[in-house]
């Protein structure tokens, strides 16, 4: 099986708090993480290829020190890793970005499995993976929670939606997205961290990937940023303390005026 | 192409380096300057008060934008039935339209659904385009996004908006890659610029710290999918005058995926992301059994049940129950967490609920800081005691 996952650093939001006095965001340090689905996804990558063998590519779209993401998956057990990194793909949207990946995947070559985090937590949209679907003209299977069998060029996958789980079936290749769920994810072992140190990250740029202008970046974005605000939160924040039984009244009482019991 | 800064105009006051979650604005005497590390997000630019910032782009429109016109609402449905969001969509949907002075209409797709056709009328819809066969019998990605692209191809509308949800939001990234158009996804509020004739899509971002507005100006149709639970649905109108064009599948047409089989989830008896009211039960709780006096509570107040993470991974319920970021994103009317301590990751599944409600036996627990009432006390002893207060009130 060759498996490629994508993979995105995004800023730890534990970190994003808001600052009361000037409404804007404070960030305390730069720690980035890898998107905590997408560790999900290497994770099951890895499980594949130590049951069918095959080789595990980690692919990110980023600026130059989303290196370090991609040292991360080293770690825990990628072969290979690439970084696709260029001025040109900066103020991407999810269009943009999955051009972009789709690009890079179409260059690394023939794929059985292309995993995707189920959204990231950033940008969190969920768009990147069934875009890249479309764009690689692969069928897509989102929110995995299983996959339940892999036989002759047919997969069998159990997938999470509102009210239970769905078992579908499909052809390699194929793009999924999983949710976490699906496994357990392993801690990097130290001969992993050691190979992590020493290794080189390849990078491609927009030429590397014969991407075009006009589909990369904030010019392949048809989506526009026109604000960014941070919410307004307008929790009175009433706290009631004491004995139980009046609290309790109190609360409920509170929640018939405002409507919401009725 | 790129954030550039007037140095004329900048005092030098580091909002924008507040704002920048990326690290990649330097101050150097008393200047900002962008470094390597900007990804163009233009967080900063509308945090400048001073107008020194901003963001070169040259985009031309690629289409006859003209030729697009009126707003479309995708009725997604299940084994026959509606979701709840295609209501809350309608009604957005009509403001929407009257804003464009265009119509509303509906995409329907299945097998053996006509008769749904009518309520969407009776909610709201100007029109139904109708499309009843077999092979859309699944909601599968392949054939709907095929049948969807070929109706938006033939019939052009400006708007075309979905419910975020997990079939919504995996079928419609695949119908706007093919179009090439741009999508907002889980979008809380939308809004129209009359003057430009261009839809104001405004969804929470980073768990909901932040909110973007977004607009897609050169390319149509624009499209959203619109988180479930935040719009209001239309008035029911059993008058309205009825139109339903009736359009086929194309013939060549198979899907890749199959569904094989539906497991049901009988631990969840209300939908989560459709649920008025959810109750969620933390760490606090200390073990498994205490999730029945969860389920009590839920019972009395006809509510879903969630749980924090803490909650799923010791066991005590599963992982379809889990809110927060690497769980479910919920915005109901009430939401009561019960022993849970407000982490970042668990407020980013819930904090855009209408009324929080938080009983805490710390008073210093994170969650206060979001509910609008906060209880400080036992859970032990308080959530019977709700139980029992609401569960007299509907006896009697
Ligand atoms: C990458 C990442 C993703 C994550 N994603 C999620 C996510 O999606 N959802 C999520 O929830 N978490 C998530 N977390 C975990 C999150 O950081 C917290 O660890 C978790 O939410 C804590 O759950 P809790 O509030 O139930 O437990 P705790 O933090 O242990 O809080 C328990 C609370 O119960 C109170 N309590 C105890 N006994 C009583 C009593 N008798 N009466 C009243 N109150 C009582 C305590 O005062 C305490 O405040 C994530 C973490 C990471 C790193
Ligand atoms: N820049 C990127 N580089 C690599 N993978 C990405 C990137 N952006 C998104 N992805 C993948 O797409 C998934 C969904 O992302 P999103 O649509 O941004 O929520 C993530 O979990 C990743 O697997």
């Amino acid at each position: 099986m060759n498996i490629i996952v994508c993979i995105k650093q995004v800023p730890a939001t534990t970190e994003i708090k808001i600052d009361p006095a000037t409404n804007t965001l404070v960030r305390e340090g730069t720690e980035s993480i890898v998107n905590p689905f997408d560790v999900y996804a290497l994770e099951e990558a890895i499980r594949i290829k130590e049951e069918f063998g095959g080789k595990v590519t980690a692919i990110t779209m980023g600026p130059p020190h989303a290196a370090e993401a991609l040292k991360e998956a080293i770690a825990v057990g990628a072969d290979d890793v690439i970084l696709l990194s260029d001025r040109a793909f900066a103020g991407a949207d999810t269009l943009a970005t999955s051009h972009t990946l789709s690009k890079g995947i179409e260059k690394l070559g023939d794929f059985d499995l292309i995993i995707c985090g189920k959204q990231t937590m950033d940008g969190d949209t969920a768009q990147v993976g069934p875009e890249i679907a479309e764009k690689l003209g692969v069928p897509i299977v989102t929110y995995v929670s299983q996959i339940k069998k892999i036989e002759d060029g047919h997969i069998q996958l159990q997938r999470m939606v509102e009210d239970g789980y769905e078992v579908v079936e499909t052809e390699k290749p194929l793009v999924i997205t999983v949710v976490k769920e699906i496994n357990e994810p392993r801690v990097p072992s130290l001969r992993g961290m050691m190979r992590a140190k020493k290794a080189e990250i390849p990078v491609w740029t927009a030429k590397d990937i014969n991407a075009e202008e006009e589909k990369i970046g904030l010019l392949g974005s048809p989506t526009q940023v026109v604000t960014i605000f941070v919410p307004e939160v307008s929790r009175k924040g009433e706290r009631f303390e004491g004995e139980a039984d009046k609290i309790v009244e109190q609360l409920i009482g509170k929640l018939k005026e405002d409507k919401v019991l009725n | 192409m790129s954030i550039k800064i007037d140095l004329s105009k900048c005092t030098g006051c580091k909002l924008c380096k507040k704002a920048c979650m990326y690290n990649a604005i330097d101050i150097v005497e008393k200047k900002a300057y962008v470094n390597d590390k900007c990804t163009l997000c233009a967080a900063c630019v509308s945090v400048c008060k001073y107008e020194a910032i901003f963001i070169k782009k040259e985009n031309k429109p690629i289409l006859n934008l003209s030729e697009y016109k009126g707003v479309w609402v995708f009725a997604e449905q299940r084994r026959g039935e509606l979701a709840g969001v295609v209501f809350e969509l309608l009604g957005e949907g009509r403001k929407l339209a009257k804003d464009l002075k265009v119509e509303l209409s509906v995409v329907l797709l299945g097998e053996n659904i006509s008769n749904l056709a009518d309520e969407l009328i009776y909610c709201g819809a100007d029109r139904v385009y109708l499309v009843d066969d077999p092979i859309l019998k699944d909601c599968l990605e392949d054939v709907y996004s095929n049948t969807l692209v070929r109706m938006i191809e033939k019939y052009k509308p400006e708007i075309v908006l979905a419910g975020a949800t997990s079939f919504g939001r995996s079928l419609i990234p695949k119908v706007a890659a093919i179009l090439e158009t741009g999508l907002t996804a889980d979008c809380t509020g939308l809004d129209i610029d009359k003057e430009n004739r261009l839809l104001l899509q405004t969804r929470p971002a980073f768990g909901g710290n932040i909110m973007a507005t977004i607009i897609c100006p050169n390319r149509r149709p624009q499209m959203a999918t619109v988180r479930p639970k935040v719009m209001k649905r239309a008035q029911r109108d059993k008058k309205r005058v009825k139109e339903i064009v009736k359009e086929t599948v194309s013939k060549s047409m198979v899907s890749r995926v199959k569904l094989l089989d539906f497991i049901e989830d009988l631990s969840e008896k209300i939908n989560l992301e459709e649920a008025e009211i959810i109750v969620a039960g933390g760490r606090g709780l200390g073990k498994e059994e205490n999730f029945k006096m969860m389920e009590e509570l839920a019972l009395s107040l006809n509510a879903a049940i969630g749980a924090s993470r803490a909650a799923v991974d010791a066991g005590w319920i599963s992982y379809s129950h889990q809110i927060g970021q690497t769980g479910k994103t919920v915005c109901p009317k009430l939401y009561i967490a019960c022993g849970i301590s407000g982490a970042i990751q668990h407020l980013a599944g819930m904090q855009t609920s209408d009324c929080i409600v938080a009983i805490n036996k710390d008073p210093n627990a994170p969650i206060f800081d979001v509910a609008n009432y906060g209880v400080v006390g036992d859970l032990f002893e308080i959530v019977p005691m709700i139980t029992a207060k609401l569960k007299q009130r509907n006896g009697g």
